[in-house]
Protein backbone atom coordinates (compact mmCIF):
# COMPACT_ATOMS: atom_id res chain seq x y z
CA UNK A 1 0.00 0.00 0.00
CA UNK A 2 0.84 3.34 -0.60
CA UNK A 3 2.44 5.37 1.67
CA UNK A 4 2.32 9.26 2.97
CA UNK A 5 3.70 10.99 5.81
CA UNK A 6 2.29 11.32 9.41
CA UNK A 7 3.99 14.05 11.72
CA UNK A 8 2.51 14.29 15.19
CA UNK A 9 3.86 17.51 17.50
CA UNK A 10 2.89 18.78 20.75
CA UNK A 11 4.52 21.86 22.43
CA UNK A 12 6.95 20.36 23.81
CA UNK A 13 8.32 17.43 21.12
CA UNK A 14 7.46 15.56 18.27
CA UNK A 15 5.20 12.52 19.27
CA UNK A 16 5.58 10.79 15.87
CA UNK A 17 7.13 11.52 12.29
CA UNK A 18 6.32 8.38 10.49
CA UNK A 19 5.65 6.81 7.10
CA UNK A 20 1.80 5.62 7.60
CA UNK A 21 -0.41 4.21 4.91
CA UNK A 22 -3.55 5.11 6.76
CA UNK A 23 -4.87 7.08 9.67
CA UNK A 24 -8.02 7.38 11.31
CA UNK A 25 -8.11 10.55 13.72
CA UNK A 26 -11.09 12.49 15.85
CA UNK A 27 -11.93 15.41 14.42
CA UNK A 28 -14.19 17.78 15.99
CA UNK A 29 -17.21 16.88 13.09
CA UNK A 30 -16.09 12.92 13.84
CA UNK A 31 -13.97 10.16 12.86
CA UNK A 32 -12.01 11.15 9.34
CA UNK A 33 -9.96 8.62 7.53
CA UNK A 34 -7.29 9.65 5.09
CA UNK A 35 -4.80 8.05 2.80
CA UNK A 36 -2.31 9.05 0.66
CA UNK A 37 -3.44 11.74 -2.05
CA UNK A 38 -5.97 13.02 0.25
CA UNK A 39 -7.13 16.04 -0.56
CA UNK A 40 -5.68 19.24 0.71
CA UNK A 41 -7.75 19.38 4.56
CA UNK A 42 -7.53 21.87 7.13
CA UNK A 43 -8.92 20.72 10.42
CA UNK A 44 -9.45 20.93 13.87
CA UNK A 45 -8.93 17.61 16.09
CA UNK A 46 -10.96 16.36 18.93
CA UNK A 47 -9.45 15.21 22.30
CA UNK A 48 -9.26 10.87 21.71
CA UNK A 49 -7.39 8.34 20.11
CA UNK A 50 -5.03 9.21 16.69
CA UNK A 51 -5.00 5.62 15.33
CA UNK A 52 -2.51 4.81 12.07
CA UNK A 53 -1.19 1.62 10.08
CA UNK A 54 2.32 1.75 9.27
CA UNK A 55 4.03 -1.51 7.66
CA UNK A 56 0.22 -3.15 8.46
CA UNK A 57 0.61 -3.22 12.10
CA UNK A 58 -1.35 -0.51 14.35
CA UNK A 59 -0.77 2.11 16.26
CA UNK A 60 -2.41 4.15 18.68
CA UNK A 61 -1.64 7.90 20.35
CA UNK A 62 -3.71 9.71 22.35
CA UNK A 63 -4.17 13.08 21.66
CA UNK A 64 -6.05 16.59 23.13
CA UNK A 65 -7.43 19.37 21.12
CA UNK A 66 -5.60 20.51 18.65
CA UNK A 67 -5.35 20.77 14.31
CA UNK A 68 -3.91 18.90 11.55
CA UNK A 69 -3.75 19.51 7.87
CA UNK A 70 -3.26 17.47 5.06
CA UNK A 71 -1.05 18.49 1.99
CA UNK A 72 1.03 17.20 -0.13
CA UNK A 73 0.81 13.79 1.38
CA UNK A 74 1.70 14.90 4.40
CA UNK A 75 -0.50 14.83 7.46
CA UNK A 76 0.71 17.50 10.61
CA UNK A 77 -1.38 17.21 13.58
CA UNK A 78 -0.64 19.97 16.10
CA UNK A 79 -2.45 18.69 19.50
CA UNK A 80 -1.95 20.37 22.88
CA UNK A 81 -1.09 17.01 24.05
CA UNK A 82 0.10 13.74 22.55
CA UNK A 83 1.30 10.20 24.14
CA UNK A 84 2.09 7.10 22.10
CA UNK A 85 -0.18 3.88 23.52
CA UNK A 86 2.74 2.35 25.07
CA UNK A 87 3.67 5.65 26.95
CA UNK A 88 0.83 5.61 28.67
CA UNK A 89 0.96 5.66 32.39
CA UNK A 90 -2.21 3.05 32.71
CA UNK A 91 -2.30 3.75 36.69
CA UNK A 92 -2.66 7.30 36.32
CA UNK A 93 -5.25 7.62 33.78
CA UNK A 94 -7.81 5.14 35.47
CA UNK A 95 -7.44 7.51 38.83
CA UNK A 96 -7.83 10.91 36.45
CA UNK A 97 -10.99 8.79 35.31
CA UNK A 98 -12.27 7.94 38.71
CA UNK A 99 -11.44 11.60 40.16
CA UNK A 100 -13.56 12.96 36.76
CA UNK A 101 -16.76 10.63 37.44
CA UNK A 102 -16.51 11.50 40.72
CA UNK A 103 -16.82 15.44 40.38
CA UNK A 104 -19.27 14.64 37.45
CA UNK A 105 -21.55 13.21 40.21
CA UNK A 106 -21.07 16.17 42.78
CA UNK A 107 -22.66 18.38 40.00
CA UNK A 108 -20.45 21.61 41.09
CA UNK A 109 -20.77 24.72 39.18
CA UNK A 110 -20.84 24.79 35.39
CA UNK A 111 -17.39 25.81 34.73
CA UNK A 112 -16.22 22.76 36.49
CA UNK A 113 -18.55 20.48 35.17
CA UNK A 114 -17.49 21.43 31.19
CA UNK A 115 -13.96 20.98 32.83
CA UNK A 116 -14.11 17.69 34.70
CA UNK A 117 -16.24 16.31 31.54
CA UNK A 118 -13.39 17.19 29.39
CA UNK A 119 -10.79 15.15 32.02
CA UNK A 120 -13.05 12.64 31.77
CA UNK A 121 -12.85 12.61 27.63
CA UNK A 122 -9.23 12.76 27.90
CA UNK A 123 -8.85 10.04 29.89
CA UNK A 124 -11.00 7.52 28.66
CA UNK A 125 -9.27 8.08 25.21
CA UNK A 126 -6.14 7.67 27.20
CA UNK A 127 -7.26 4.36 28.23
CA UNK A 128 -8.47 3.39 24.93
CA UNK A 129 -4.94 4.32 23.36
CA UNK A 130 -3.16 2.05 26.27
CA UNK A 131 -5.24 -0.77 25.41
CA UNK A 132 -4.68 -0.07 21.59
CA UNK A 133 -8.14 0.05 21.15
CA UNK A 134 -9.50 3.65 19.34
CA UNK A 135 -12.02 3.80 17.30
CA UNK A 136 -12.21 2.52 13.27
CA UNK A 137 -9.76 -0.34 12.32
CA UNK B 1 50.04 32.79 66.35
CA UNK B 2 49.85 36.89 65.71
CA UNK B 3 46.75 38.58 65.51
CA UNK B 4 47.65 39.11 62.28
CA UNK B 5 48.26 35.77 60.89
CA UNK B 6 45.06 34.09 62.15
CA UNK B 7 42.86 37.32 60.88
CA UNK B 8 44.10 36.01 57.20
CA UNK B 9 43.62 32.45 57.69
CA UNK B 10 39.95 32.86 58.70
CA UNK B 11 39.44 35.20 55.37
CA UNK B 12 41.19 32.55 53.23
CA UNK B 13 38.55 29.66 54.50
CA UNK B 14 35.56 32.14 54.18
CA UNK B 15 36.58 32.76 50.95
CA UNK B 16 37.20 28.95 50.40
CA UNK B 17 33.81 28.19 51.39
CA UNK B 18 32.28 30.75 49.17
CA UNK B 19 34.19 29.14 46.32
CA UNK B 20 32.73 26.11 46.89
CA UNK B 21 29.27 27.81 46.94
CA UNK B 22 29.73 29.36 43.93
CA UNK B 23 31.71 26.18 41.93
CA UNK B 24 28.68 24.37 42.91
CA UNK B 25 26.13 26.71 41.41
CA UNK B 26 27.94 27.08 38.59
CA UNK B 27 27.47 23.34 38.10
CA UNK B 28 24.33 23.24 38.51
CA UNK B 29 23.69 26.19 36.01
CA UNK B 30 25.38 24.45 33.45
CA UNK B 31 23.71 21.01 33.67
CA UNK B 32 20.24 23.07 33.37
CA UNK B 33 21.42 24.92 30.32
CA UNK B 34 22.33 22.08 28.89
CA UNK B 35 18.70 20.50 29.82
CA UNK B 36 16.83 24.20 29.00
CA UNK B 37 18.61 24.08 25.52
CA UNK B 38 17.50 20.40 24.73
CA UNK B 39 13.68 21.88 25.61
CA UNK B 40 13.83 25.20 22.91
CA UNK B 41 15.28 22.80 20.47
CA UNK B 42 12.53 20.02 20.91
CA UNK B 43 9.88 22.79 21.18
CA UNK B 44 10.88 23.83 17.93
CA UNK B 45 9.50 22.12 14.91
CA UNK B 46 5.78 22.83 16.73
CA UNK B 47 6.59 26.63 16.53
CA UNK B 48 7.58 26.53 13.42
CA UNK B 49 4.54 24.21 11.74
CA UNK B 50 1.70 26.69 13.56
CA UNK B 51 3.75 29.61 12.31
CA UNK B 52 3.41 28.03 8.52
CA UNK B 53 0.08 26.85 8.65
CA UNK B 54 -0.97 29.80 10.15
CA UNK B 55 -0.05 31.51 6.96
CA UNK B 56 -0.83 28.38 4.46
CA UNK B 57 -4.34 29.34 6.25
CA UNK B 58 -4.19 33.22 5.64
CA UNK B 59 -2.92 32.92 2.26
CA UNK B 60 -6.18 30.54 0.85
CA UNK B 61 -8.62 32.30 2.95
CA UNK B 62 -10.16 35.04 0.88
CA UNK B 63 -11.68 36.97 3.92
CA UNK B 64 -9.71 36.57 7.57
CA UNK B 65 -10.99 38.26 10.11
CA UNK B 66 -11.29 36.85 13.84
CA UNK B 67 -10.84 38.77 16.74
CA UNK B 68 -7.22 38.05 17.83
CA UNK B 69 -6.32 39.72 13.83
CA UNK B 70 -8.07 43.22 14.33
CA UNK B 71 -5.85 45.88 14.67
CA UNK B 72 -8.04 47.93 17.37
CA UNK B 73 -7.15 51.70 18.16
CA UNK B 74 -4.23 51.12 20.61
CA UNK B 75 -5.82 52.82 24.32
CA UNK B 76 -3.56 50.85 26.39
CA UNK B 77 -0.75 48.77 25.70
CA UNK B 78 0.38 45.71 27.97
CA UNK B 79 3.94 44.10 28.24
CA UNK B 80 4.84 40.96 29.16
CA UNK B 81 8.23 40.97 30.85
CA UNK B 82 10.10 37.84 31.73
CA UNK B 83 12.65 37.70 34.24
CA UNK B 84 14.02 35.29 36.85
CA UNK B 85 13.19 34.33 40.64
CA UNK B 86 15.91 33.82 41.99
CA UNK B 87 19.03 36.31 41.90
CA UNK B 88 22.93 35.28 41.50
CA UNK B 89 22.85 35.55 37.72
CA UNK B 90 24.82 38.15 36.65
CA UNK B 91 23.27 41.46 35.03
CA UNK B 92 20.66 38.70 33.73
CA UNK B 93 17.60 40.84 35.34
CA UNK B 94 18.69 44.34 35.48
CA UNK B 95 19.17 44.12 32.00
CA UNK B 96 16.00 43.25 30.70
CA UNK B 97 14.11 45.28 33.20
CA UNK B 98 16.15 48.18 31.79
CA UNK B 99 15.68 47.58 28.28
CA UNK B 100 11.81 47.15 29.03
CA UNK B 101 11.24 50.47 31.66
CA UNK B 102 12.80 52.03 27.83
CA UNK B 103 10.45 50.01 25.98
CA UNK B 104 7.55 51.46 28.21
CA UNK B 105 8.81 55.08 28.53
CA UNK B 106 9.34 55.24 24.47
CA UNK B 107 5.41 53.55 24.35
CA UNK B 108 3.84 55.55 27.06
CA UNK B 109 2.66 52.59 28.46
CA UNK B 110 2.09 51.32 31.97
CA UNK B 111 0.75 47.90 32.29
CA UNK B 112 2.54 44.88 33.09
CA UNK B 113 2.18 41.28 33.25
CA UNK B 114 5.14 40.24 35.40
CA UNK B 115 6.34 36.21 34.73
CA UNK B 116 9.32 35.66 37.40
CA UNK B 117 9.92 37.74 40.59
CA UNK B 118 12.19 40.01 40.13
CA UNK B 119 9.97 41.82 37.31
CA UNK B 120 7.36 41.91 39.69
CA UNK B 121 9.01 43.38 42.63
CA UNK B 122 10.74 45.47 40.24
CA UNK B 123 7.68 47.11 38.38
CA UNK B 124 5.29 46.96 41.95
CA UNK B 125 7.85 48.73 43.88
CA UNK B 126 7.75 51.73 40.40
CA UNK B 127 4.17 51.83 40.84
CA UNK B 128 3.45 50.39 37.05
CA UNK B 129 0.66 48.88 36.59
CA UNK B 130 0.80 45.28 37.60
CA UNK B 131 -2.19 43.25 35.62
CA UNK B 132 -0.92 39.46 36.81
CA UNK B 133 2.06 37.71 38.04
CA UNK B 134 3.17 34.46 37.58
CA UNK B 135 5.67 33.21 40.19
CA UNK B 136 7.31 29.93 40.74
CA UNK B 137 6.91 28.17 36.87
CA UNK B 138 10.21 26.50 37.74
CA UNK B 139 13.60 25.80 36.08
CA UNK B 140 12.54 23.50 33.45
CA UNK B 141 8.62 25.21 32.54
CA UNK B 142 6.85 22.87 30.45
CA UNK B 143 3.78 24.14 28.63
CA UNK B 144 1.33 24.23 30.62
CA UNK B 145 3.14 27.38 32.83
CA UNK B 146 3.17 29.16 29.59
CA UNK B 147 -1.01 28.30 28.99
CA UNK B 148 -1.50 29.60 32.03
CA UNK B 149 -0.53 32.67 31.26
CA UNK B 150 -1.81 32.77 28.05
CA UNK B 151 -4.83 32.42 29.58
CA UNK B 152 -4.92 35.30 31.54
CA UNK B 153 -3.35 37.26 28.78
CA UNK B 154 -5.84 36.68 26.24
CA UNK B 155 -8.75 37.42 29.19
CA UNK B 156 -7.19 40.72 29.19
CA UNK B 157 -7.05 41.08 25.76
CA UNK B 158 -10.61 39.83 24.92
CA UNK B 159 -12.11 42.27 27.72
CA UNK B 160 -10.61 45.32 25.94
CA UNK B 161 -8.43 46.46 28.60
CA UNK B 162 -5.29 46.13 26.10
CA UNK B 163 -5.64 46.41 22.65
CA UNK B 164 -1.79 45.71 22.17
CA UNK B 165 0.50 43.15 23.84
CA UNK B 166 4.24 42.25 23.71
CA UNK B 167 6.48 40.47 24.70
CA UNK B 168 9.80 41.58 26.61
CA UNK B 169 12.03 39.24 26.97
CA UNK B 170 15.98 37.82 26.71
CA UNK B 171 16.65 36.21 24.09
CA UNK B 172 19.84 33.24 23.83
CA UNK B 173 22.33 33.71 21.50
CA UNK B 174 25.26 32.04 22.40
CA UNK B 175 26.35 31.65 26.05
CA UNK B 176 28.11 34.26 26.51
CA UNK B 177 25.43 36.54 24.47
CA UNK B 178 22.14 37.39 25.35
CA UNK B 179 20.16 40.06 24.93
CA UNK B 180 16.76 41.79 25.51
CA UNK B 181 14.40 41.98 22.89
CA UNK B 182 10.41 43.10 22.38
CA UNK B 183 8.00 41.30 20.26
CA UNK B 184 4.47 42.00 19.27
CA UNK B 185 1.75 39.24 20.42
CA UNK B 186 -1.09 40.09 19.96
CA UNK B 187 -2.67 41.44 17.79
CA UNK B 188 -1.29 38.53 15.47
CA UNK B 189 0.73 39.19 12.27
CA UNK B 190 0.49 36.20 10.49
CA UNK B 191 3.71 35.53 8.93
CA UNK B 192 3.02 35.68 5.12
CA UNK B 193 5.65 33.35 4.75
CA UNK B 194 8.32 32.68 1.89
CA UNK B 195 6.08 33.60 -1.14
CA UNK B 196 5.86 30.89 -3.41
CA UNK B 197 4.66 28.45 -0.70
CA UNK B 198 2.26 30.19 0.72
CA UNK B 199 1.19 32.33 -2.41
CA UNK B 200 0.02 28.86 -4.19
CA UNK B 201 -3.86 29.12 -3.00
CA UNK B 202 -4.52 25.54 -2.13
CA UNK B 203 -8.03 24.68 -2.29
CA UNK B 204 -8.41 23.56 0.81
CA UNK B 205 -11.51 22.07 2.83
CA UNK B 206 -11.98 22.88 6.23
CA UNK B 207 -13.34 21.08 8.93
CA UNK B 208 -15.83 22.10 9.94
CA UNK B 209 -15.16 25.77 8.70
CA UNK B 210 -12.62 28.20 8.19
CA UNK B 211 -13.42 29.92 11.57
CA UNK B 212 -13.75 27.40 13.49
CA UNK B 213 -10.00 26.47 12.39
CA UNK B 214 -8.81 29.79 13.19
CA UNK B 215 -10.49 29.97 17.03
CA UNK B 216 -8.21 26.43 17.08
CA UNK B 217 -4.91 27.55 15.37
CA UNK B 218 -4.73 31.22 16.82
CA UNK B 219 -4.89 31.03 20.42
CA UNK B 220 -2.27 28.29 20.20
CA UNK B 221 -0.26 30.16 17.84
CA UNK B 222 -0.17 33.11 20.70
CA UNK B 223 0.85 29.94 23.13
CA UNK B 224 3.89 28.73 21.25
CA UNK B 225 5.45 32.19 21.33
CA UNK B 226 4.78 33.06 24.91
CA UNK B 227 6.05 29.04 25.54
CA UNK B 228 9.48 29.93 23.22
CA UNK B 229 9.65 32.96 25.06
CA UNK B 230 9.70 31.72 28.27
CA UNK B 231 11.92 28.88 27.43
CA UNK B 232 14.80 31.53 25.71
CA UNK B 233 14.39 33.58 29.35
CA UNK B 234 15.33 30.23 31.04
CA UNK B 235 18.01 29.04 28.94
CA UNK B 236 19.66 33.14 29.16
CA UNK B 237 19.36 33.10 32.70
CA UNK B 238 21.01 29.65 33.88
CA UNK B 239 23.40 30.43 30.85
CA UNK B 240 23.60 34.00 33.09
CA UNK B 241 24.13 32.82 36.22
CA UNK B 242 26.93 30.15 34.99
CA UNK B 243 29.02 33.05 33.47
CA UNK B 244 28.32 34.95 37.04
CA UNK B 245 29.02 31.82 39.53
CA UNK B 246 32.01 30.74 37.08
CA UNK B 247 33.37 34.67 37.19
CA UNK B 248 32.64 34.69 41.47
CA UNK B 249 34.75 31.73 41.30
CA UNK B 250 37.40 32.92 39.60
CA UNK B 251 37.65 36.19 41.94
CA UNK B 252 37.91 33.85 44.83
CA UNK B 253 40.51 32.10 43.84
CA UNK B 254 42.75 35.22 42.93
CA UNK B 255 42.03 36.16 46.69
CA UNK B 256 42.88 33.13 47.87
CA UNK B 257 46.09 33.47 46.40
CA UNK B 258 46.63 36.93 47.20
CA UNK B 259 45.62 36.41 50.74
CA UNK B 260 47.87 33.17 50.95
CA UNK B 261 50.97 35.38 49.67
CA UNK B 262 50.49 37.94 52.78
CA UNK B 263 49.94 35.13 54.74
CA UNK B 264 53.35 33.76 54.36
CA UNK B 265 55.04 37.12 54.21
CA UNK B 266 53.17 37.75 57.84
CA UNK B 267 54.52 34.53 58.75
CA UNK B 268 57.96 35.18 57.21
CA UNK B 269 58.13 38.16 58.87
CA UNK B 270 57.44 36.87 62.51
CA UNK B 271 59.90 33.82 61.84
CA UNK B 272 62.91 36.55 60.85
CA UNK B 273 61.54 38.66 64.14
CA UNK B 274 61.94 35.99 66.31
CA UNK B 275 65.61 34.42 64.47
CA UNK B 276 66.69 38.27 65.62
CA UNK B 277 65.40 38.33 68.91
CA UNK B 278 67.28 34.77 69.64
CA UNK B 279 70.41 35.46 67.99
CA UNK B 280 70.62 39.30 70.01
CA UNK B 281 69.79 36.93 72.62
CA UNK B 282 72.27 35.10 72.49
CA UNK B 283 74.78 38.30 71.93
CA UNK B 284 73.96 39.73 74.95
CA UNK B 285 74.83 36.36 77.10
CA UNK B 286 77.82 35.94 75.13
CA UNK B 287 78.73 39.85 75.99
Amino acid sequence: MKSFKLEIVNPEKVVVSEEVESVMLPAVGGFLGILRNHVPIFGGLDIGVIRYRKEGKSHTVACNLGVFEMRENTLRVLADTAERGEDIDVLRAQEAKKRAERRLQEKAQDLDYVRAELALKRAIARLKAAAGEGKGR
Amino acid sequence: MPEQMRDIKRRIRSIKNTEQITKAMEMVAAARLRRAQSRVEAARPYAEEIRKMAGRIAASLEDVSHPLLVEREVRNTGFVIFTSDRGLCGAFNARVIRFAQDVLKERDARSIVAVGRKGRDFFRRRGYDLLADFIGIGDEPGVDAAREVVRHILKLYESGALDEINLVYTEFISTSRQRPVVRRLLPIEIPTGDGNESRRADDYIYEPSPKRVLDIILPRFVEAQVYRAMLEAKVSEHAARMLAMGNATENAGEMINQLTLSFNKARQAAITKELTEIVTGAEALKG
